[in-house]
C-alpha cells in the first residue's frame, strides 16, 4: 500500500507556494489577455503571506492547506480568494485527522476541493474556468482509484487530465466573470484560473508521487 | 507610464493613508486599516450603510463615506474585490445595533466575499441585508439585468439609503428604497483611453487614436462596439438611445442625471456631454430634477464618460434632496 504520511504531506503546500511565486509574472500575463493581468499578483500574495505564516507555525499537510486556506478566504479577496480558499478548506478538512495519506484519503480530499468550491461558485464545465482543470482531473482519480490502480499511477492520470481540462479552456467562450463580457474574443486564450488549478495539481501529484517513493 | 507611486503593492494603503489625515473631521480608520468608516460610526439606533469594492475609482467607494452616506467602506486592492474579512470588519464598524444595509456593485468576486461576510455576521449575530446594483445596460441585454454590472448608478443607491437610514428607518425600508434608487436608474460608459493598474505596469487593452469603445465598463471591459471617435453631441444620443428606451424613461418622468469623468477627461468636456444629454432629454419631455457632473466614480486614468439617469418619485426625491456630506458627494438644504 503505497502512502505517505500527513507530516511529510507539508512538502506539498511548500511547493505548491514556490511553484505560485516562480509563476506569478506567467499567470499574470495569461489573464492580461482577457482579464486585469493580476491574477499572478493575488496568488503570489496569497501563497507568500502564507509561506511567512508556515514559517512560524509549521505543521502536516493538512494543517498547512488549512492555513493557505483561510490566508486566500479572508486576506486575498477578488474571484480567486474566495475560489482557492474554498478548494483548499475543502481539502484540508477531508484530511485533517489522518495520519497516512494513500490513493482513499486523496481521493477524498480531491472531491473535497470540488465539493467546496461548487458550494460558492455556479460555474459549471464549460464555462471557461478553473472547474474545466478541476473537474476532470478529481474524475480522472477516481476513475483510477475504481479501477484499482496504485496511488501514484492514480496521480498521474490526474496530473494528465488537469492538463488537457486547462488546454480544452482555451477554444471556450467565457461564460462567467470579467471575462465573460468578452464574448468571440475570450476565446482563443487559456484561462488564468484554469492554468493556476493546473499548475497547482501537477504540484500535488509530483510532490505525492516523490513522496511515496 | 508616468505615475505618482513608490511601491505599486502599496497604492491603496499609502492612498488611505492619506486619506484620513486629509479628510479627518468626516472619516476615520478602524482596526482593519482598509476598513474606514464616517467618524461618528456605529451611529446607535440607525441601520449602518456598507460597501466595498475594488480600489482604483476614486472618489468610489471611500469617498461616499460621511454623515447621511456609507457608515463604512472595504478598500480592496486595485480592481479586485475585498476579502470576507474586510467586509465583515466594514459591517461590524457600521452596526449601530438596527442591522446593516449592504449596498455593492454586481462583480463575481464582491458576490462570494459578501455572502462569506454576510455568514460570518449572522453568526455573530448582526442583521445585514444587501442589495446589489446592477445599473450598467450595455453589460447584459434586456431580460438578463441580474448580469448586469454596477457602475456610477451605485452613488445614487448608498445617498438613496444613507437618507432613508438617517432618517431613522428599518433595515427592510433602507433596503427597499435603495433597491428602489438602482431599479430606477440605468448607466452606459463610453472610453477613449485605457487606464493601467500600477503593479501590472501597462493598460490591459487598448482603444486606438481617433476610436471610441461604447459601453465600456469600469474595468476596461469590452463594450457593445469600437467604432471612430464621433463629436459630443452624437455620443450624447448613443447613452439616450441605449439608456432611455431600457427603463424605460419617459415623457414627463422626473430624472437625476449623473455625468462621471473615468479619470483623465476634463471635466469641462464632462461638461460638453451634460450640455448635449439635456437637450435630448428636454426633446423627449424628461424633465432634469438633479444633475451631477464631475469625477465621480473613475477608473484610474481610464478616459471617458459615463452616463447615469435615476427617475425619480416622491420618496426618491426626499432622498436625493436629504442633506448629506461625504468628500465625494454633499446635499445642502433645498
Amino acid at each position: 500500500m503505497k502512502t505517505f504520511s500527513n507530516k511529510e504531506g507539508a512538502l506539498i503546500i511548500d511547493k505548491m507556494i514556490l511553484a505560485i511565486q516562480e509563476n506569478k509574472q506567467y499567470l499574470s500575463d495569461i489573464d492580461g489577455l482577457i482579464g486585469d493581468g493580476d491574477h499572478g499578483i493575488n496568488m503570489n500574495k496569497g501563497f507568500t503571506m502564507c509561506r511567512e505564516e508556515l514559517d512560524n507555525n509549521p505543521g502536516d499537510l493538512a494543517h498547512s492547506a488549512k492555513i493557505l486556506s483561510k490566508i486566500l478566504m479572508m486576506k486575498i479577496g477578488g474571484s480567486m480568494g474566495p475560489l482557492y480558499g474554498k478548494l483548499y478548506r475543502g481539502f484540508a478538512s477531508e484530511l485533517s485527522g489522518k495520519d497516512e495519506i494513500g490513493i482513499s484519503e486523496m481521493g477524498a480530499a480531491l472531491e473535497g476541493m470540488l465539493s467546496s468550491i461548487q458550494a460558492i461558485s455556479p460555474a459549471k464545465p464549460g464555462d471557461k474556468t478553473l472547474i474545466d482543470t478541476l473537474v476532470p482531473a478529481v474524475e480522472a482519480f477516481k476513475k483510477a482509484q475504481a479501477e484499482g490502480k496504485e496511488f501514484d499511477v492514480a496521480l498521474d492520470e490526474m496530473k494528465a487530465a488537469a492538463i488537457v481540462g486547462r488546454d480544452s479552456t482555451k477554444d471556450m467562450l467565457a461564460q462567467l466573470g470579467r471575462a465573460s463580457r468578452l464574448g468571440e474574443r475570450s476565446r482563443g486564450v487559456l484561462d488564468a484560473g484554469a492554468t493556476s488549478c493546473c499548475l497547482l495539481l501537477g504540484v500535488l501529484a509530483d510532490t505525492s508521487i516523490e513522496l511515496v517513493k | 507610464m508616468q505615475k505618482f507611486v513608490n511601491d505599486p503593492s502599496k497604492v491603496v494603503d499609502e492612498m488611505l493613508e492619506a486619506y484620513v489625515k486629509v479628510h479627518a473631521d468626516l472619516v476615520s480608520t478602524t482596526e482593519n486599516e482598509r476598513v474606514i468608516k464616517y467618524k461618528h460610526a456605529p451611529v446607535k439606533g440607525k441601520v449602518g450603510i456598507v460597501t466595498g469594492g475594488g480600489s482604483g475609482h476614486k472618489p468610489a467607494f471611500v469617498g461616499y463615506v460621511g454623515r447621511n452616506m456609507v457608515d463604512a467602506v472595504a478598500c480592496g486592492e486595485i480592481f479586485s474585490s475585498p476579502p470576507a474579512q474586510m467586509f465583515y470588519d466594514a459591517i461590524k464598524a457600521a452596526d449601530g445595533g438596527k442591522g446593516v444595509a449592504l449596498l455593492y456593485g454586481n462583480y463575481a468576486g464582491d458576490n462570494m466575499n459578501v455572502a462569506m461576510a454576510m455568514d460570518e455576521a449572522e453568526d455573530e449575530g448582526i442583521e445585514v441585508k444587501k442589495v446589489v446594483a446592477n445599473d450598467d445596460v450595455p453589460s447584459a441585454p434586456k431580460g438578463e439585468e441580474a448580469k448586469r454590472r454596477g457602475v456610477a448608478g451605485e452613488i445614487l443607491m448608498w445617498k438613496v439609503g444613507g437618507a432613508k437610514a438617517a432618517m431613522g428607518a428599518s433595515l427592510d425600508e433602507v433596503i427597499a428604497a435603495a433597491q428602489k434608487a438602482i431599479k430606477n436608474t440605468r448607466s452606459m460608459g463610453v472610453g477613449l483611453a485605457p487606464c493601467a493598474i500600477p503593479e501590472v505596469g501597462h493598460p490591459n487593452f487598448t482603444i486606438e487614436e481617433g476610436k471610441m469603445e461604447v459601453g465600456i465598463g469600469h474595468h476596461g471591459e469590452p463594450g457593445i462596439e469600437v467604432c471612430d471617435l464621433e463629436p459630443s453631441a452624437k455620443i450624447a444620443q448613443r447613452f439616450c438611445n441605449v439608456i432611455l428606451p431600457d427603463l424605460p424613461f419617459e415623457s414627463g418622468d422626473e430624472v437625476v442625471v449623473l455625468i462621471s469623468g473615468l479619470g483623465s477627461t476634463p471635466v469641462m468636456e464632462q461638461y460638453i456631454v451634460f450640455n448635449d444629454i439635456e437637450k435630448i432629454l428636454k426633446e423627449r419631455g424628461i424633465k432634469i430634477y438633479l444633475s451631477y457632473v464631475g469625477n465621480y466614480f473613475t477608473s484610474l486614468e481610464m478616459a471617458g464618460v459615463t452616463c447615469t439617469l435615476m427617475k425619480l418619485d416622491e420618496e426618491l426625491k426626499e432622498c436625493m434632496d436629504y442633506e448629506c456630506d461625504s468628500v465625494g458627494m454633499q446635499q445642502f438644504q433645498r
